[in-house]
């Protein structure tokens, strides 16, 4: 910390108002920097210290540029850390000091007790550190091309993880004992026949539901030939476990995947996790920090922040307006069945049920919420027609994007569309021998939305060059199936009507 | 906590290495693989109001994405099926998005010496070194110095009241309980001019546009384009740059700026007669012993058969010698069979002549860099 003593006084005050708001916030230490310094962190994605790598090089000349040329300014960041890091510009001025530190701690608040952020390392600086030490001593060791060559590919596939594998079991490991287990049941069991005396036999166990069971236990049998059993979707789970890597390889691949969930839950809460520290540094600034003086700045420069400029979604903005939506109808009680099927528009215009829990409300809210959550459950159709929200999509015979609706229903679809995995496509490895012959199978569920084909090869490589073996990816492009295969050396594909489906198994090349 | 900080900062200088790292594979040095990746910034603006948008390299690395029919959610008037400025997915859903710093955005204006700048930053344009004995040594007038004696509007209003301070304050004149100073003749004090000789570089531009028939919309707009990057960059060299336009299709004739990107006209090619008004006009008005001259010729590469021993006689003889830059840029068109490029460069080799092809607008760029890298 290398605050001067009024920027330190101001911060305990902010600190104490923070207190006052109810927000439960890791200890918030603020760095001083020149936009430079401010820049570089902010290139690293906000830490001090990373792994080598030519994106941050790219991240920060773009960043110098925009400063440079006064097109844009960082005026914000903070990480998730306990105590959390935080970074003020040492040109701004102090009523923008005053706004990023009131923010920062709201940040900090939801860091600490949005569920989605339980799983995240509190000791993030360190262990970024850890990484970049480590992966410079591989480099050493095993040469910096390598290791740069080899990191572009595991990042290439940093988006392939299952999100919410950290709450959830996906699978039960297999034990010796268990895999046995199932051997042991008797003979009836093994028909799926359900015991009965015999003159009953024939109603309780059919002809037709033993057959099911029949096929029920076939494709279970069939399951635990297969592999993996289950389809995978944390892909770089899977090839760190069973892909032919050597331990440098390993140690690297491991890194990538444990800072893409570290990043996760921020992606996961972007709309929420802004709009809730906007919310706060606006009313802690209307309600106490800002001088007669600062007002006009602070609007000036909040109004700029919370723009809706040239027809994108402003995340600050969306959730700014939803969480002070959710405040204003939890506290007239303009929720629930009642409210929702009085169609007399008079009487909702002056609905007050004077429940008085918007307060309680949101901060519920804030810890139990995800953005898909969120929008699902709180956008509100009257919320759509104010802030004027379309889905647009694209247009190939013109080339262009437009708006394609504004019905209620489409705009929260193609909203939550684009939120739900973070806005990736769901792939999963579905078959770790393809063909018999050791070949990664990848499955890309379809939900409407092609991949980039382009890029989609390229990545495919990528795998390719972490599996060793061929692999496969299974896709929809044009209505049509797909079927992209790498063999390491050249890329082949292969087209077939959706309603035949592919060919199970692969086609014996001759 | 002081030492904690260095310890903080002390990592950060190795995002140069990152950034040295990057450059590296930007201009081709190293991983070329992953130059296809790169996203070109557009280079492509208008003078005036319009936008200009500046170029910065990324690379993308590849993953598993949404291609464009994904759509989204925007915000904003607009009736259903309007179109929607921009690709609203650029920018999206970078992996570490939700910590990507909050970013003001500013609007920015900037002028055509920025812009030159950041071109030449871009294309690595290195700065044009002026013809040694070829500049010309203007005489300046600047007023840096001090006289006694002037006019009344010159007068030195701080010089003269110090002077007449320190004479009160010397003869005892002064109470600092009722400050008033009254110059005298003696004290005033007049700004003044002095002659400085600063060396001046001129330089004057030739366009050479072939408008038979077979050059299109699209071809005018390639050389439209391609000659406002030029004309922005020597602007910023030379601050006396003189533009002059020639069109020509049998015949040659010179025209203003207006009409070299208009007209349109028909008929026959002979580029001669185009190499042959700029070399006159050469002789005429720009010797090069003052002046630094850029001819930048553009055409779709159909010429007369019979036409071109003549147009290389005269390259060879008189323009090539006069010229700093002799620059042909051959636009791709449909009519046009694309020889002349062909032929200069079996015919012809010399240090200041530089020939290009511009087959669409993503060409624009290295022809630019191939015509101006030399810094000539």
């Amino acid at each position: 910390m290398n605050l001067t003593f009024d920027l330190d006084n101001l911060k305990e005050e902010i600190k104490a108002h923070a207190i006052d708001c109810g927000l439960d916030f890791f200890d918030v230490v603020f760095e001083m920097c020149t936009f430079d310094q401010i820049n570089q962190i902010a290139a690293l994605g906000g830490f001090p210290t990373r792994y080598p790598h030519w994106r941050f090089g790219m991240e920060y000349e773009k960043l110098s540029k925009s400063y440079t040329w006064g097109l844009s300014r960082i005026y914000e960041m903070v990480i998730n850390n306990d105590p959390c890091y935080a970074y003020l510009m040492s040109s701004n001025p102090l009523v923008d000091q005053k706004l990023v530190m009131a923010h920062v701690y709201a940040h900090s608040d939801f860091f600490k007790n949005n569920l989605f952020f339980q799983h995240t390392s509190r000791k993030a600086i360190d262990e970024m550190a850890n990484h970049g030490a480590r992966i410079r001593a591989l480099g050493e060791r095993h040469g910096h091309e390598n290791v740069e060559d080899f990191l572009d590919a595991c990042l290439s596939l940093e988006n392939l993880i299952d999100i919410h594998s950290v709450a959830i079991q996906r699978r039960t490991e297999d034990t010796e004992s268990t895999r046995f287990l199932s051997k042991e049941k008797d003979a009836s069991d093994r028909l799926g026949r359900i015991k009965a005396k015999d003159y009953m036999d024939g109603f309780i166990n059919p002809q037709e539901f033993l057959q099911r069971q029949k096929d029920r236990m076939d494709e279970e049998k069939r399951r635990q030939k297969r592999f993996p059993p289950d389809d995978e979707k944390d892909v770089l789970l899977f090839l760190l476990r069973h892909a032919p890597l050597e331990t440098w390889q390993r140690e690297i691949l491991a890194i990538v995947r444990e800072e893409a969930y570290y990043f996760a839950p921020q992606w996961m809460t972007k709309i929420m996790n802004e709009g809730w520290a906007s919310y706060w540094h606006s009313r802690m600034m209307t309600g106490h920090l800002c001088t007669d003086q600062e007002i006009v700045d602070f609007a000036d420069h909040h109004s700029s922040t919370v723009a809706m400029g040239s027809g994108r979604l402003n995340p600050y903005k969306i959730g700014l307006e939803l969480f002070r939506d959710i405040e204003e109808r939890w506290d007239t009680g303009r929720h629930g069945a009642e409210w929702e099927s009085c169609d007399d528009y008079r009487t909702k215009m002056s609905w007050d049920t004077g429940e008085r829990k918007g307060r309680e409300t949101i901060f519920q809210v804030r810890k139990l919420y995800n953005d898909v959550t969120f929008i699902d459950t709180f956008l509100t159709e009257e919320f759509c027609r104010q802030h004027k929200l379309f889905a647009f999509r694209f247009n190939p015979s013109s080339g262009q994007y437009e708006i394609a609706s504004r019905e209620f229903a489409d705009i929260k679809k193609q909203l939550l569309a684009s939120l739900t995995n973070g806005g990736n496509p769901h792939i999963f490895v579905t078959d770790a021998n393809y063909g018999n012959r050791g070949e990664l199978f990848l499955r890309h569920r379809f939900e409407g939305a092609e991949l980039k084909l382009d890029h989609a090869r390229d990545t495919l490589h990528n795998v390719q060059r972490i599996w060793s073996r061929p692999v496969h990816l299974e896709t929809v492009i044009g209505g049509h199936g797909r079927l992209l295969t790498h063999d390491g050396t050249e890329l082949r594909e292969r087209e077939w009507a959706v309603e035949t489906g592919p060919a199970s198994e692969p086609e014996d090349e001759s | 906590m002081a030492d904690g900080d260095l310890a903080l900062y002390e990592g950060v200088s190795k995002i140069e290495r990152d950034h040295a790292r990057f450059r590296q594979i930007v201009r081709g040095r190293i991983k070329k693989d992953l130059r296809k990746y790169m996203a070109r910034g557009e280079l492509i603006g208008k003078k005036g109001h319009d936008l200009v948008s500046i170029p910065v390299p990324q690379i993308e690395l590849p993953q598993f994405r949404f291609g464009k029919n994904m759509g989204g959610v925007g915000s904003g008037d607009g009736e259903v099926g309007d179109p929607i400025g921009g690709d609203p997915q650029e920018g999206e859903g970078t992996g570490e998005a939700g910590d990507r710093p909050g970013e003001h955005v500013l609007e920015v204006d900037l002028t055509l010496d920025e812009l030159a700048r950041i071109v030449g930053e871009e294309l690595e344009l290195p700065n044009i070194q002026p013809r040694g004995k070829r500049t010309v040594l203007a005489e300046k007038e600047r007023y840096s110095s001090i006289r006694r004696q002037g006019p009344e509007t010159l007068r030195h209003f701080k010089r003269t009241f110090v002077r007449a301070l320190r004479r009160q304050i010397a003869l005892g004149l002064y109470d600092p309980l009722n400050p008033r100073i009254v110059p005298v003749k003696e004290d005033k004090r007049f700004k003044s001019w002095r002659v400085t000789f600063v060396p001046e570089s001129n330089a004057v531009i030739f366009y050479m546009m072939d408008v038979s028939g077979s050059m299109g919309e699209e071809q005018k707009e390639l050389v439209r384009t391609t000659a406002f990057w030029i004309d922005t960059w020597l602007h910023s060299q030379y601050k006396t740059l003189e533009s002059r336009y020639i069109t020509h299709d049998a015949a040659a004739r010179e025209v203003d700026q207006e009409t070299f990107y208009r007209t349109r006209e028909s008929g026959g090619t002979a580029i001669s007669s185009a190499l042959r008004l700029c070399a006159d006009m050469v002789k005429q008005h720009y010797s090069p012993l003052d002046w630094n001259v850029y001819v930048f010729y553009f055409s779709d590469g159909d010429n007369l058969l019979s036409d071109n021993e003549a147009c290389f006689r005269i390259l060879q003889d008189e323009l090539l010698p006069a010229t700093n830059l002799f620059c042909y840029g051959q636009v791709q068109s449909l009519y046009g069979s694309g020889e002349f490029k062909h032929r200069l460069d079996e015919n012809l080799k010399a240090d200041n002549l530089i020939t290009t092809e511009i087959r669409d607008k993503d060409e624009i760029l290295d022809a630019i860099k191939a015509f101006l890298g030399k810094g000539k």
